[in-house]
């Protein structure tokens, strides 16, 4: 075991994690900790674009922008921390422009913009032009960009250290950060970093779901860290269903196909969009255009011998604009589909795509330990946390957004505690919690396997707690979940070794997953109501008497070694904006 | 109602679309033996999965010990560069339809770079060579208020090599870099490019010296392996020409 000691630690490398430790470093000794080297994070899987009032093409302000968010979260959104994010999403635009980013112009040399779901000119009046982008792989050039801006400011990176334990300390009362531990994937060596300030940016949860877009590495190890060391997650039952997967693969199609004109067609060959959504259309938030893709497919228009996905339709755009402002998604296409966009409709699916619950945090990227307390040097930013500026539903280009506004001001708080305190002393043992569970996984002789709970788990996912909810089915999923996490505790694996040992790594993963699986589905089964991408059937409408409060879950451990999820609610900070209907 | 199910109806259609793959890995694991074994796995695959699928498959069902490194799984991350049948492919983009199924399909890891476990290679001197070409954005004088200018036409001039994903297909399909290692390789020389033809940079004269370096652009043969295995289709050979045309006439 290693012990190592930086004023700031940071887990994860993916856009946040970058953003927050290029702040960092210039104002404090950091090291950042991730599972994956810096380019290979989910960051860069983002396509369409990067939300931001510039207004270089049309009028276009950040009060605007602003109402978008609001009521893209369905009204579960902290306003306050809407207007931050819209408010500084200019600067963070122009900051990544300044580091290099290669943005699409406009013949006259500006950012060009593009329109995206749910952005809209005054208050929901029509489709606006906010979305700033590069081709359609923004997230790749912000990532790139990035990464070569922490080599130009020397930033220390530890790669393929896995963080396993958040290590907190109470101290006079005050459960406080004192750092965290980590396994060394090439060694299996464990690590302990002692830091006066940690921030969690290490990505979603999204492979908990069969179908989705997100990558194998996206297994919410950050929030289960915290979790299990008490602390609160928040709107863990608001996840993102991205309209517009590769059928039955769910690989990401840009929203940005269809700000370039692409139109969703049912097998009749109809622009279906226009009955749910006259106004937006095709350009609808993401809940309101997953919903009614499966309506169409419950409803028997949907398309293939099985009538199981509809058609994104873009041979009406001209190859020539495909080629420069969707060269990646028609190769998808192509490739994985063996489909020529230029001449046929692609076959597409809502696929599980980004969690906006997680870690709760203040504006200052300051976790929570409950509604209000503060965990001194404690942070969180980007999809792992909750600030919260997606509420219900996430706009698209908003998360390509938080990542640089929520990452820099995390990575600034940070630094700046770091500056002004002193480590806490470390837990006696701090490494126990890792070396038993590593130790029970290796040294396991159970008969269930890994990859065979993950199937189970990711399949009880899609059938139940997806775009369509009822009480039924969530209850079949939390049963289902409670059965897994039982077997669980008889996994073993085969790999013995510690070198590479991502047979052990899928395994902790796994693990962190039916946690946070579990948390989902009993925080989806509390929530009565409708709102943004939790959908009941069972109760079709918002109920904001009841409901317009965020969830906070926590984990109870009983004496008798059991765990239950606890659930409490948090107020929504309402600013300017009351609730209305929603309509696109 | 829960949501849709799409696998329901699948098992009920008459003919299977599986097949059985023979996949063909190097293995070496020296924390038990420093010997190189072949070992053959037989999946039962569709042809249109991926070899990535393929791979999942023995790992998850046969032998957990296999050990790859993956993400993404379509082609944006840059993890899983292979030589599959001889090629460096991205195993997440190379479908099995479009390898001879037939015949057994060979995986082995990327060359010039230590194998550390199976197809684990080491990839911190690929990473150094990208960080020595300074592949930032290097600018003199106060910054802008707004953003800097750029024509959409200068903005085409790098975009190809704007698309690299540091997967290091090319770099470790070049036989320049298999016999020397100290060779930049293929990336860090595309990724000099995207700066030096940048018109917002500054710093073009200052990567051009480190790449005229007796271990820089000058050792390219011009063999084309790079190109041929980007996983981007970026036209690497073209850019490495570009950068050689730019030192010699110092114009770019």
């Amino acid at each position: 075991m290693k012990i190592h000691k930086y004023d700031t630690v940071i887990v994860g490398a993916g856009g946040a994690g970058m953003r927050a430790a290029i702040e960092a470093t210039k104002r404090s000794r950091t090291a950042v900790l991730t599972k994956l080297y810096p380019t290979r994070s989910h960051t860069g899987a983002a396509q369409g674009g990067m939300a931001a009032a510039l207004a270089n093409v049309e009028e276009d302000n950040w009060e605007w922008h602003t109402f978008d968010t609001v009521k893209g979260g369905d009204y579960l959104v902290d306003q306050d921390a809407a207007e931050i994010l819209a408010k500084e999403a200019i600067d963070a635009v122009l900051d990544l422009e300044k580091m290099g980013l290669p943005f699409g112009r406009t013949p006259n040399g500006d950012i060009d913009q593009r329109r995206f779901g749910g952005h809209s000119r005054n208050h929901g009046e029509a489709p606006v032009r906010r979305a700033c982008y590069s081709g359609d792989r923004t997230g790749h050039m912000i990532l790139q960009t990035l990464y070569q801006n922490c080599i130009k400011e020397g930033v220390e990176f530890f790669n393929e250290f896995y963080v396993l334990d958040q290590l907190i300390v109470e101290v006079d009362g005050v459960k406080k950060s004192a750092g965290v531990v980590a396994y060394e994937l090439a060694t299996g060596e464990i690590h302990i970093f002692q830091a006066k300030a940690v921030v969690y940016a290490s990505g979603g949860t999204g492979k908990f779901f069969k179908v989705t877009s997100n990558a194998h590495t996206l297994t919410g190890d950050g929030q289960a860290a915290c979790y299990r060391r008490g602390l609160p997650l928040e709107d863990m039952e608001f996840f993102q269903f991205h309209p517009t997967g590769i059928w039955r693969m769910g690989i990401l199609l840009t929203e940005g196909a269809r700000g370039e004109g692409g139109i969703l067609r049912n097998k009749d060959g109809e622009r279906f969009m226009e009955k749910y959504a006259p106004v937006m259309k095709d350009l609808a938030s993401r809940d309101v255009v997953s919903r009614s893709i499966y309506t169409e497919i419950r409803e028997g228009r949907g398309c293939g011998p099985e009538g199981d996905h509809v058609y994104l339709d873009l041979t009406h755009l001209p190859p020539e604009q495909l080629d420069a402002k969707l060269p990646d998604i028609t190769e998808f296409a192509r490739t994985y589909l063996g489909i020529e966009p230029y001449t046929d409709p692609i076959p597409i699916q809502p696929t599980a795509h980004y969690a906006m619950g997680g870690i709760p945090t203040n504006v200052e990227g300051e976790v929570l330990s409950d509604n209000t307390t503060v965990v001194p040097g404690l942070y969180a930013a980007g999809e792992v946390a909750c600030v919260s500026v997606h509420g219900a539903n996430r706009l698209g280009t908003n998360s390509l957004l938080d990542i640089n506004v929520f990452g820099r001001r995390a990575g600034i708080a940070a630094a700046e505690y770091s500056h002004q305190h002193d480590y806490i002393e470390l837990p006696e043992n701090p490494e126990s919690m890792v070396v038993a569970q590593i130790e029970n996984l290796r040294n396991s002789t159970g008969t269930e396997r890994v990859a065979d709970v993950r199937r189970e788990l990711q399949e009880t996912m899609d059938a139940n707690v997806m775009v369509f909810r009822t009480e039924q089915t969530i209850k079949t999923a939390v049963e289902k979940i409670a059965e897994l996490r039982e077997r669980y505790k008889n996994v073993s694996i085969q790999d013995k070794g510690k070198r590479f040992n991502t047979d052990l790594l899928e395994a902790i993963e796994l693990g962190n997953l039916l946690e946070l699986a579990e948390v989902m589905a009993v925080s989806a089964l509390a929530r009565k109501e409708s709102r943004g991408g939790h959908y009941r059937e069972d109760y079709p409408n918002r109920d904001d008497v009841n409901f317009m409060r965020h969830t906070m879950a926590y984990r109870e451990v009983g004496e008798d070694g059991s765990e239950t999820v606890r659930l409490d609610y948090k107020p929504v900070v309402t600013t300017r904006y009351q609730p209305m209907e929603r309509k696109y | 109602m829960a949501t849709p199910v799409l696998d329901k109806v699948e098992a009920e259609s008459a003919a299977s679309p599986y097949i059985t793959v023979t996949f063909r890995i190097r293995r070496f694991n020296p924390e038990i033996s420093d010997a190189v074994v072949w070992e053959d796995f037989q999946v039962e695959i569709d042809p249109k999965e991926r070899v990535l699928d393929g791979l999942h498959k023995i790992k998850w069902d046969l032998d957990g010990t296999l050990t790859f490194r993956r993400s993404c799984a379509h082609g944006i991350c840059g993890s899983d560069a292979m030589r599959i049948n001889g090629k460096n492919r991205l195993a997440c983009k190379t479908l099995i339809k479009d390898l001879n199924p037939e015949k057994p399909i060979t995986v082995e890891p990327i060359k010039g770079l230590t194998v550390l476990k199976d197809l684990v290679v080491d990839m911190e001197p690929f990473f150094q060579a990208y960080r020595d070409v300074m592949p930032f954005l290097i600018t003199k004088g106060n910054e802008p208020t707004r953003e800097r200018k750029q024509s959409p036409e200068d903005r085409e001039r790098y975009d190809d090599t704007t698309k690299c994903i540091l997967c290091a297909a090319c770099t470790s399909s070049c036989p320049v870099f298999w016999n020397d290692g100290q060779y930049f390789g293929p990336a860090a020389i595309v990724n000099a490019h995207r700066f030096i033809f940048d018109s917002r940079d500054e710093g073009g004269e200052q990567r051009l010296e480190i790449l005229n370096d007796k271990d820089g652009v000058w050792r390219c043969r011009t063999t084309f392996n790079c190109t041929d295995a980007c996983p981007r289709g970026i036209e690497i050979t073209k850019a490495i020409q570009e950068v050689k045309r730019a030192l010699i006439t110092r114009r770019f």
